[in-house]
């Protein structure tokens, strides 16, 4: 090494000076407020710990996780798995966190769909539709969603009973049991096909990769969507076909006193859905508005210069730019839709708030039960973080 | 073009300026243009105006033309009749006292009403700019005393309330209003400690932050209500309201912090280089360079976040502290007035409405004004 490569920075950095024990000095004050606010805190957690343990001796509560093993004896009406109240308090626990799921996915697929479809009608130029979209978003906004949750709950508890439910198309039953949908009978066959659709669709995502990447090399277009009808709809069907082409339709029909058959959802289930999704959705119009507006208009204007179709200004040149500004505030709407889904507890679906819950009035274990809750969300919360942070990062602008 | 724009002109000089077609100005200009400027348009329209059209004749038969307004001590029979044709405003009529003042005594019911009106005043004075400066943390010290003393009672000849026996309205503004004086001056804490370059101090902010934001309140009203006993050295207890109330400052500090510290950080890297030239030291470049510049850059997310935090109050319905909507809800459970939820909820949203559209409202009106020196 010769003298002259000297990294310029390491120059012009300030010399450092040895610590003097004085409070004018900086980086003494900054050690000495870290002790004082990490030991305030630090004493603070203490004593709580300390009360707790205490009480916990004095009201003769044995901490730890072993009641997960016990029966739970809890009936819970909802449930993807099999379960008896005779399962454990495991079991029940996860019960709640696949209830939890159920309405949360559910919920943030169609909050997407109908949020998007309210911000475009918010901007649309029809003055009647953007105006009731501005409505919508307005009201929905400004009422609290345990509102909103016991209102529908209270609209559907007021509908007639099975005998004289609601009949609006063939098959779908509305009642004060819920509602109720035609379904098909789920053999192997369709198992199969389903795989071979998942297939088929990674399939198609590769190849239309690599046909965007040789493109870029050589500059001919290289059509998907042939591979995509083969790959996504033709396969599945002949899979389907092959393994005896079972189809039979699963009619709800009233037998006795209730519905037998059919796709179930239960009053509880369909008013936590119904409110999250039109409380949800209210929000991501109004992202989904911003993120269009927020395109210049120039951006149209240079892409339908540059003689691209509308589809394709919308698609190559317009969304690109739009779904950078959306995807940061959707994420927060998701993990909103999947923290409020905690509000079941209050109209009676059993999710995991209100399964825990149930366990903790019985068992006594509270901190368990409310350490359960929190790393529930705590791991739900950051799954779909990272989920969107890995999206975004992949969508965000690259600059030098 | 041009020159047979030039020509023309040319050829006709008297022509008079002619007015535009009828079918493009004016009302009948107006609906051509954005109601029915196409066929899809129109067809959109058309349909939507038919619903629209039905369902609020639909609404007002409900609601006020086959209403029943009242019933004779609880006979609600005429309500039952009436199902599915006509809104019971009886449960209203009859009720509305215990929606809005709880359990409260009802010869002291001028109390928590006063309080809402304390509330109320202390909004307006708040969102008047004029009125921006420090002495107005004096008026809300006052304000929030007054109205407690006015709750409690016990002095000037006022009977003494126990805080059981609160309910209604006054516990939702209660606990938003000092919800919110106690977790902003929080928020702005954990803010400047999450920019702070002393890495503990940083790190337990974000921890803090983090946590409580990856968790639902339900869980902290939960362990407000069932955990926090726990906590606490044996004989002392803390009413379930202020458990809450903590809870409630708790989450709302998270949720604020992240919006100060977007101020924080939207403020140009110079102020703070300029405040550290002039040789000023931390707490005065913070106090009186980088917050009153951060603030109000922020002060529109911020409302916005009041929003969402007043309706959010509404959550201890579960752990069962009796504030508007569980006033709201309680009222139905008696056996003469169950199933007329959908009456009362109505009722209910229609005041949370009134509070958070003023402030929504509010929010939209100073964002603009904070805006105009950019609007050239």
């Amino acid at each position: 090494m010769s003298q002259t490569t000297i990294d310029p920075r390491s120059l012009r950095a300030p010399p450092r000076r040895p610590i003097r024990l004085s409070w004018s000095d900086e980086r003494v004050r900054a050690i000495v407020w870290q002790i004082l606010v990490v030991g305030l805190i630090g004493a603070v957690i203490w004593w709580l710990w300390s009360n707790t343990v205490h009480n916990l001796e004095v009201r003769r509560i044995a901490t730890g996780f072993g009641f997960l093993t016990r029966e739970a004896g809890l009936p819970i009406a909802e449930n993807l798995i099999p379960y008896s109240p005779t399962d454990t308090y495991f079991r029940a626990l996860l019960i709640g966190l696949l209830n939890t799921l159920k309405v949360a996915v559910v919920g943030i697929i169609l909050a997407t769909i109908f949020g998007t479809l309210i911000g475009i009608a918010r901007l649309s130029k029809n003055w009647l539709l953007s105006k009731i979209a501005g409505v919508y978003i307005e009201v929905i906004r400004d009422l609290p969603l345990l509102l909103q949750l016991l209102f529908w709950y209270a609209i559907l508890q007021a509908l007639p009973g099975p005998r004289q439910a609601m009949n609006p198309v063939a098959g779908v039953f509305l009642s004060n049991r819920g509602l109720k949908l035609p379904w098909i009978e789920w053999q192997d066959a369709h198992s199969y096909a389903l795989l071979a659709f998942v297939l088929g669709l990674a399939y198609t995502l590769l190849y239309r990769r690599d046909a965007i990447r040789k493109r870029i090399l050589d500059g001919k277009p290289r059509p998907v969507w042939p591979i995509a009808i083969g790959c996504i709809l033709v396969l599945p069907l002949v899979v389907w076909y092959a393994a005896g082409a079972p189809f039979v339709v699963d009619w709800p029909a009233l037998r006795g006193f209730n519905f037998r058959g059919g796709l179930n959802m239960s009053p509880e289930y369909f008013a936590l859905l119904l409110g999250l999704t039109m409380y949800t959705a209210g929000f991501i119009a109004e992202i989904v508005r911003s993120g269009i507006q927020a395109v210049p208009h120039g951006q149209w204007e240079a892409a339908q210069a540059l003689g691209l179709r509308p589809a394709s200004v919308l698609k190559l040149v317009v969304m690109p730019q739009a779904l950078r500004v959306i995807i940061p505030p959707m994420t927060s709407q998701y993990l909103n839709i999947t923290k409020n889904s905690s509000l079941a507890v209050a109209i009676g679906y059993q999710d995991i708030v209100s399964i825990a819950n149930t366990t903790l009035n019985q068992t006594g274990q509270a901190i368990e039960g409310i350490a359960i809750i929190m790393l529930v969300y705590l791991s739900i919360s950051l799954s779909i973080s990272l989920f969107m942070n890995w999206y975004n990062a992949r969508i965000a602008l690259v600059e030098r | 073009m041009s020159d047979v724009t030039l020509n023309a002109a040319a050829t006709v000089p008297e022509a008079a300026p002619r007015s535009a077609p009828l079918t493009e100005v004016g009302l009948v200009g107006w609906a051509r243009a954005n109601l029915f400027s196409g066929w899809i348009s129109t067809a959109v329209t058309l349909v939507l105006a038919y619903f629209i059209i039905r369902w609020a004749i639909g609404f007002v038969d409900w609601a006020f033309v086959n209403a029943v307004w009242s019933v004779p001590n609880n006979q609600t029979q005429a309500c039952r009749d009436a199902r599915g044709v006509g809104a019971c405003w009886a449960v209203i009529t009859e009720k509305h006292r215990f929606i809005l003042f709880g359990t409260y005594p009802y010869e002291e019911h001028w109390r928590p009403a006063l309080c809402v009106l304390l509330f109320v005043a202390l909004y307006v004075v708040s969102a008047m700019r004029r009125f921006w400066r420090p002495s107005l943390a004096l008026v809300w010290v006052g304000v929030l005393t007054l109205i407690g003393l006015l709750m409690w009672g016990g002095v000037l000849g006022m009977p003494y309330v126990p805080q059981e026996r609160w309910g209604g309205l006054v516990i939702t503004l209660i606990l938003a209003t000092f919800g919110l004086a106690f977790a902003f001056p929080l928020a702005i804490v954990v803010a400047l400690g999450r920019r702070s370059n002393l890495p503990a101090i940083k790190a337990i902010c974000v921890i803090y932050v983090e946590l409580i934001r990856g968790v639902p309140l339900i869980s902290l009203l939960f362990m407000a209500s069932v955990m926090f006993p726990l906590f606490l050295p044996e004989g002392m207890n803390v009413d379930k309201l202020l458990r809450a109330q903590i809870a409630i400052i708790l989450f709302a500090g998270a949720y604020l912090a992240e919006v100060v510290r977007g101020g924080l950080q939207a403020l140009p890297k110079g102020q703070y280089e300029a405040a550290d030239a002039l040789g000023l030291s931390y707490w005065h470049k913070t106090g009186f360079i980088i917050l009153p510049q951060a603030l109000r850059l922020v002060i529109p997310p911020l409302v916005n976040t009041f929003i969402g935090f007043f309706k959010d109050t509404s959550l201890v319905l579960i752990i069962g502290i009796f504030d508007l909507l569980t006033a709201g809800k309680t009222a139905i459970i008696e056996p003469a007035w169950q199933g007329f939820g959908v009456e009362v909820y109505l009722t209910v949203g229609a005041i949370y409405f009134v509070f958070c559209f003023a402030m929504s409202k509010y929010s939209q009106s100073l964002e603009a004004e904070l805006n105009r020196h950019r609007v050239r």
